[in-house]
């Protein structure tokens, strides 16, 4: 397999357009970035671990703590991408835009699938240890809610949101990055995080019925 | 670490060449299969009937199955690129349904009900790094048919 860890990218920002769709440096030697930021992943793999064996130690506590600070980031996340950085974001110049894409797309890599793997790993598990699972918990019908809006989210991050990242990432690679597929691209990514955002408040309200 | 080297034999990049709905049929098939899971896990601890489990993730392998055609018979595509995202991303959701399987089998899940659980996390597992691969290699340079693939 290539390595898609570091590729070289136009350095957006730092130019003049070329012209309204494609945007790069006339002459400089174009920045290297990392798609996937290497110095991230030990940190990804050390909250795994830790996860796996909260599940494994199936205690209170520990899943908990997954659940409610994978929860809590993930929502927050979510919101402020959607509602603040979004509208700044749709306001800045192509090249702005692609600089900001630059160094903030390749966190979301790592960050985003961890906090919901963290979440939703922890989450079955705390439902399943309190018995909140089963057909006679009387709030099982929020329980099933709640899947139904984590269903929804997990469709529209994995077939929106990610694959957006992933295209914008790539298209900053190309010696001539298109801006205009860029913009659109982050539109995506920012409308769609908002979606699941708005969304997450739905769980909020869930979440607090169930715990209450 | 090697940078990603430019494709071969390269095709004038458009980003408006026409495409078969990858994109859409890999999201309703993993829709297909988020729904079977939502309704099996609905019913625990008790056993959800099969049958419309067993449809739901019928359908989504279909889905998968025209997808992979599809792509297959695509005679212009950036393949390095989508091999390059897809083997990633497959290794990636290994590991996150690795995860979901752990806890599944940790759990007790047994016979009928494991099997089906695990041909969907398959189903889902084989669908995102498809869809991941081909939303990056669309807008990439393609090659021409032939020189790859």
């Amino acid at each position: 397999m290539a390595d898609v860890t570091t590729v070289p990218v136009a350095g957006a920002g730092a130019e003049s357009l070329a012209s309204e769709h494609a945007v790069g440096p006339p002459s400089a030697e174009p920045p290297s970035f990392r798609i996937v930021p290497l110095a991230g992943l030990p940190i990804v793999a050390a909250v795994l671990v830790a996860l796996v064996i909260a599940i494994a130690s199936n205690r209170l506590w520990p899943l908990e703590f997954f659940h409610v600070v994978g929860g809590g980031l993930w929502t927050g996340i979510d919101l402020f991408l959607g509602f603040v950085i979004g509208p700044i974001l749709g306001r800045l110049s192509i090249p702005a835009r692609m600089e900001f894409s630059m160094r903030f797309m390749p966190k979301m890599l790592l960050i985003m699938p961890t906090l919901v793997t963290m979440t939703l790993a922890a989450g079955w598990q705390l439902a399943r240890h309190l018995g909140n699972l089963s057909t006679a918990y009387p709030n099982h019908g929020w329980v099933v809610a709640s899947f139904i809006v984590v269903g929804v989210m997990a469709i529209i991050a994995l077939g929106l949101l990610e694959p957006a990242n992933l295209a914008v990432l790539f298209e900053l690679r190309k010696p001539q990055p298109n801006g205009e597929l860029i913009g659109k691209l982050m539109r995506r990514f920012v409308y769609t995080a908002g979606i699941t955002g708005a969304m997450q408040i739905a769980t909020f309200v869930i979440m607090t019925k169930l715990a209450s | 670490m090697t940078t990603v080297s430019h494709d071969a034999t390269p095709v004038p990049p458009d980003v408006e060449r026409r495409m078969p709905p990858v994109a859409q049929i890999c999201v309703g098939s993993m829709a297909l299969v988020i729904a079977g899971g939502i309704y099996m896990a609905a019913h625990l601890p008790r056993r959800a009937p099969f049958g419309p489990a067993v449809g739901l993730l019928i359908a989504a392998a279909v889905l998968l199955v025209i997808n992979v055609i599809s792509l297959a018979r695509l005679r212009e595509f950036a393949w390095d690129t989508f091999r390059t995202v897809t083997g990633w991303a497959a290794l990636a959701y290994l590991v996150v349904t690795g995860m979901l399987e752990f806890v599944f089998v940790f759990d007790h899940t047994r016979g009928t009900m494991l099997v089906l659980l695990t041909f969907m996390l398959v189903v889902f597992a084989v669908n995102v790094p498809l869809l991941l691969g081909f939303s990056v290699a669309r807008y990439q340079p393609a090659e021409r048919s032939g020189s790859t693939a």
